[in-house]
């Protein structure tokens, strides 16, 4: 395939780059605590949290670098830090 | 819910985790919408987004070098202009390429007036290679080029006060903001961007490496900043400062101490003169933009 | 139309009705009467351009940059200093592969200070990736920007190129210029047509960095396309010369070379001299010819090979010199000859305005004859001790 001219490259191709690889810890939403307020969607880094159904929200782990800004945040304590087993 | 379920930021870009820069891009492109053509200049944003074939911009981006982003966007602009467009045009850089190295640039193009938006995400030292001082950094924070040690206490001077110096230029809307904020800083950018002529944003981003915190922190680090009066988060509306965030100040300290660049004010032993320096460019700040809430006892 | 004009003024023209959409450009002598003729122009609303009025060299190719990135045709003319300080925009504009055109009015960089030409300048750029073109006179000084744009901008080609012609000696000289009609220009230079553009309907990510995986792909890239537009200047110059009868098919100009002894080569205004002192030696029986290089990137190795086939000795007058090695263009000379027995002169001439007449010619053929060359020319007593 030829090279994008002068460096360039189509929109959003980092997609193919999956971060998830990285964590060493996994952030696991408790729904039960979780009062759908979306301050985790907001301050992910990542941007891999999406709003579910019934506003619950659900992590892309294939992107999530498990940072644990979104369970340090969230205002429920519905998002524990889990260590991963690989 | 403050979701934005169609990101123009794209997952698989490689900064840290935890990154301020990365989550102030993300809230950016939110604030701005996909008509908004980015210039970003040499830095960690440029190089976490952007290793050929892999962008995660999806609105138009450019990258040509570190310190002339504000040139190549006033080119932009002025282009823009003649082909009768009505894109947004943002220049985006890191304190290094802001503060220091493209300032030429920057001045000339705020001197000239072009419609644009700068914004700084302003981390406080030159992170990409490696941690070192800029004009941006605070006073006594310990960086790789200017170690805290035997007969030094780390960066002798204080932050450049950038913002002034923008707005000194004619700039009609300069503000500060935070990621601690983001709704607050997704109201800036937006204001900055339906105010005509060069505006300028600057985004207090903490930077967990560089620092030395732990990235889940780095929301809690940057609202300390706002806390103790460390930051100031502000407009000024045709050099007039028109807003404030104003809050129940906490000592400096509590900032200090979690960051490993200051833990040399502690370590081995607790230097209280150096603390209260410190106290002191905070309490200056706090008089200067009359951020205290006075709480009636 | 044939015109009495200022050979900046004349550039300016020439500009104008290449219908450029951003001029970006910082005042530096011997270029300021360029861009001051095109400030009057917007001024007066007879040229529809955005001018920035940049803060310096630097900001004016990176505002080109930008603008050309956003998909405007684009123009600046610096010199000297002010290449100096685009050095790092000028690698960068031709690696993202825009092809701004910008007019280089040679002179000398210091230090010592000097605003009289050589060219020092443009020939130190000689690696960013630009296009370069060098004028004999203002009629070429003027017709190269026309081929210039056609070139660069050409889909196989997208790169930047400098036309250079000699600070003072052309640029403020009042000589004969056949202009161009405004209609004429647009049937020869057709509207730029982006192959890149930031355009929010169709975003494009533009200038990634480049991990050595792939760096040295780009970089070939850009040397392919240099190299290749060589036959897009042909093309485009026999156009040239089909629609308006002065024919710039060929990268080289040979004077007098078909039956020369020793071959004179040289770039820009000199060369009108070395002309008028071959006349003069063909009158005495001395069989001189020259060649002169109009496109120097890129380097028209084949054709310098193919004009310098037969001749016994040959002169490189250079207005340059690579310090710690030689004149800029007797290396290339000397590289496209490897392999025949031809022996090559170079002689570092002119420097920093320093007159040449047509005597020095002809004493730099004798030197060339009797075998001493590689010196710098006709310096002052006191230095040589």
């Amino acid at each position: 395939m030829a090279l994008g001219l002068g460096c360039s490259a189509r929109p959003g191709s980092s997609r193919a780059n999956r971060t998830g690889s990285w964590r060493t810890f996994r952030p696991v939403f408790v729904h039960d605590k979780c009062s759908r307020c979306g301050l985790c969607i907001q301050v992910c880094p990542e941007g891999c949290i999406s709003e579910g159904e019934g506003g619950l929200p659900v992590p892309d782990y294939d992107y999530c670098k498990g940072c644990g800004l979104c369970a340090e945040e969230c205002p429920s304590e519905a998002i524990e830090m889990k260590k991963e087993e690989k | 819910m403050t979701g934005d379920s169609c990101s123009l930021f794209e997952v698989g870009h490689r900064a840290c985790g935890g990154c301020a820069a990365a989550l102030a891009a993300r809230t950016i492109l939110n604030a701005a919408g996909k008509d908004t053509i980015i210039v970003s200049a040499t830095g960690c944003m440029e190089v976490f987004s952007t290793p050929y074939p892999e962008t995660a911009w999806k609105v138009p981006w450019i990258h040509s070098l570190f310190e002339n982003n504000a040139a190549v966007a006033s080119g932009i602009s002025a282009a823009l202009k003649k082909q009768g467009r009505k894109e947004k045009v943002i220049a985006l850089g890191g304190d290094g390429a802001t503060f220091d190295i493209g300032m030429l640039c920057l001045s000339g193009a705020f001197e000239r007036g072009h419609d644009f938006v700068y914004i700084c995400y302003d981390n406080e030292a030159y992170m990409n290679t490696g941690i070192q001082r800029s004009g941006a950094t605070p006073y006594d924070a310990s960086t790789t080029t200017s170690p805290a040690g035997k007969c030094s206490m780390g960066n002798r001077r204080p932050k450049k006060d950038l913002p002034a110096i923008l707005a000194a230029h004619g700039a009609p809307y300069v503000a500060t903001a935070s990621i601690a904020y983001l709704p607050d800083l997704k109201k800036k950018v937006q204001k900055a961007l339906e105010t005509e002529g060069p505006c300028y944003v600057q985004v207090h981003a903490p930077c967990c490496t560089g620092w030395g915190f732990e990235g889940e922190k780095t929301i809690a680090i940057a609202k300390l900043a706002i806390e103790t009066g460390l930051f100031v988060s502000y407009e000024m509306e045709n050099g007039t400062v028109t807003r404030v965030k104003k809050v129940v100040r906490r000592p400096v300290e509590e900032y200090l101490r979690e960051q490993r660049r200051f833990r040399h004010l502690f370590r081995p032993v607790r230097n209280d003169a150096e603390i209260a320096k410190i106290q002191a460019i905070a309490d200056k700040n706090a008089e200067k933009f009359g951020i205290d809430i006075k709480i009636k006892k | 139309m044939m015109e009495i004009m200022e050979g900046s003024h004349a550039v300016a023209h020439a500009v104008k009705m290449c219908r450029p959409e951003v001029i970006a450009a910082y005042p530096i002598t011997p270029q300021t009467h360029i861009v001051e003729a095109l400030a009057e122009m917007v001024a007066n609303c007879t040229l529809d351009a955005e001018y920035i009025t940049v803060e310096s060299e630097f900001s004016a190719l990176s505002a080109c940059l930008g603008a050309s990135a956003a998909g405007s045709r684009v123009y600046s003319a610096t010199t000297s200093q002010g290449l100096a300080l685009m050095f790092e925009v000028c690698f960068n504009t031709a690696g993202m592969r825009f092809p701004v055109v910008m007019s280089i009015v040679n002179r000398a960089l210091g230090a010592p200070l000097s605003i009289w030409n050589d060219q020092q300048d443009s020939i130190s750029l000689r690696d960013s990736g630009w296009l370069q073109f060098y004028a004999e006179d203002n009629q070429e000084a003027t017709d190269l920007h026309y081929l210039a744009y056609r070139v660069a901008e050409h889909k196989d080609v997208l790169l930047p190129a400098f036309v250079c012609f000699d600070g003072f000696i052309l640029s403020h000289t009042y000589e004969p210029v056949e202009m161009l009609t405004q209609d004429q220009v647009d049937s020869y230079l057709p509207p730029y047509r982006p192959v890149l553009r930031l355009d929010s309907a169709d975003p494009v990510s533009i200038g990634l960095f480049a991990a050595p995986d792939y760096y040295m792909e780009f970089r070939y890239l850009v040397d392919r396309a240099l190299k290749g537009s060589a036959g897009v200047i042909q093309a485009s110059g026999r156009e040239f010369g089909e629609m308006f009868g002065r024919d710039y098919s060929a990268l080289v100009e040979e004077y007098r070379l078909e039956d020369a002894d020793c071959a004179i080569v040289a770039m820009g205004s000199i060369c009108g001299t070395v002309k008028d002192a071959i006349d003069d030696m063909r009158k005495d029986g001395i069989k001189a010819g020259l060649l002169r290089i109009r496109t120097f990137r890129p380097f028209p190795a084949e054709e310098v090979r193919k004009a310098l086939d037969g001749v016994s000795s040959v002169a490189v007058l250079d207005k340059n010199i690579s310090l710690g090695a030689k004149g800029a263009v007797c290396m290339e000379v000397r590289d496209a000859l490897y392999g025949t027995q031809i022996p090559v002169q170079g002689y570092i001439i002119a420097l920093g305005g320093r007159d040449v007449r047509k005597k020095d010619v002809r004493n730099v053929v004798d030197l060339t004859r009797s075998g001493k060359g590689d010196i710098f020319y006709g310096l002052r007593n006191e230095v040589l001790k």
